[in-house]
């Protein structure tokens, strides 16, 4: 199988409840910032398959909100937060809460790394307030993943294989 | 959601005691009073965070009278290993599709600068 150089690295941080995500792209910093601020570049990939997000609003500048609502095979979700941050090509600090549960919010930090050549690196945390908020958030990743069903990544597997 | 087994998991690896008791399970089997002697904590205190484990699925205690050795379940952990490997695997299919757009934006295209965005003074909104 042939492996992408930049495979996506998970932490699950055992004394803190957060989870660190690690991810380099062949492009530039001012490129993979763009995809997380303007509303139609993010809707393009945040979603479990293109398009598969519906922007309500998205405001990305330090003390404006976002809401949108991914949909998938007749599964719906909600999500909101307030950007607390926001620094070109550099951080957004963020909220995260998913609307089934309303009371529970993730505190997320994005960094952008500019590697040179073209690539960056992006680091991005989600801090709860409990393990056992942080296991759930694992976890419905992992549940949601089963109702959109894993046919996008399959298929993106299998191009890999052939 | 809280009844999920790999959440039990998670809970119960939140405490420094309990993944070191695992980690030394991880060499083989040991008495409760084995596991309890490095520790600065009562007997009762380590059956407790044993008990933990125990509830999680972690750990099993043998049958044999007199000993009843602790056992670490080595297959929880591989299932919370994959558990992690599913919420990576989504990331990273996230993350592919980002790629995508990233290669279809046009190179030195600069956003419109955040003044333009200003509405006139004194003008309705």
């Amino acid at each position: 199988m042939t492996t992408n150089p930049n495979e996506t690295e998970i932490f699950v941080d055992p004394d803190v409840p957060l989870v660190r995500i690690t991810r380099e792209f062949d492009a530039a910093v001012g490129k993979v910032f763009r995809a997380h601020t303007e509303p139609e570049l993010f809707a393009a990939w945040v979603g479990p398959e293109q398009r598969g997000a519906t922007i309500d609003h998205f405001d990305c500048r330090s003390g404006g909100s976002y809401r949108y609502v991914i949909s998938s095979e007749g599964f719906e979700a909600g999500f909101n937060g307030t950007f607390h941050e926001v620094r070109p090509n550099e951080l957004i600090v963020q909220t995260f809460t998913f609307e089934g549960v309303p009371d529970g919010v993730a505190l997320e930090k994005l960094r952008f790394e500019d590697l040179g050549d073209g690539r960056t690196r992006l680091t991005a945390t989600s801090l709860v307030d409990s393990f056992e908020d942080r296991d759930a958030f694992v976890a419905s990743g992992m549940e949601s993943g089963v109702v959109e069903g894993y046919r996008k990544l399959d298929a993106l597997l299998a191009d890999l294989d052939g | 959601m809280s009844a999920d087994p790999l959440s039990k998991v998670f809970s119960a690896l939140a405490d420094p005691i309990r993944r070191d008791l695992v980690a030394r399970l991880a060499d083989g089997d040991a008495t409760v009073n084995e596991l309890a002697a490095p520790y600065d904590v009562s007997l009762q205190a380590v059956s407790k965070h044993l008990k933990v484990l125990e509830e999680a699925g972690l750990v099993t205690k043998g049958r044999e009278a007199q000993r009843r050795p602790v056992h670490l379940e080595a297959e929880v952990f591989d299932l919370m290993t994959r558990w992690i490997e599913r919420y990576r695997r989504q990331a990273e299919a996230r993350y592919r599709r980002l790629d995508d757009v990233l290669a279809t934006m046009p190179d030195d295209v600069r956003p419109e600068p955040p003044s333009t965005r200003q509405n006139p003074t004194g003008g309705p909104s």
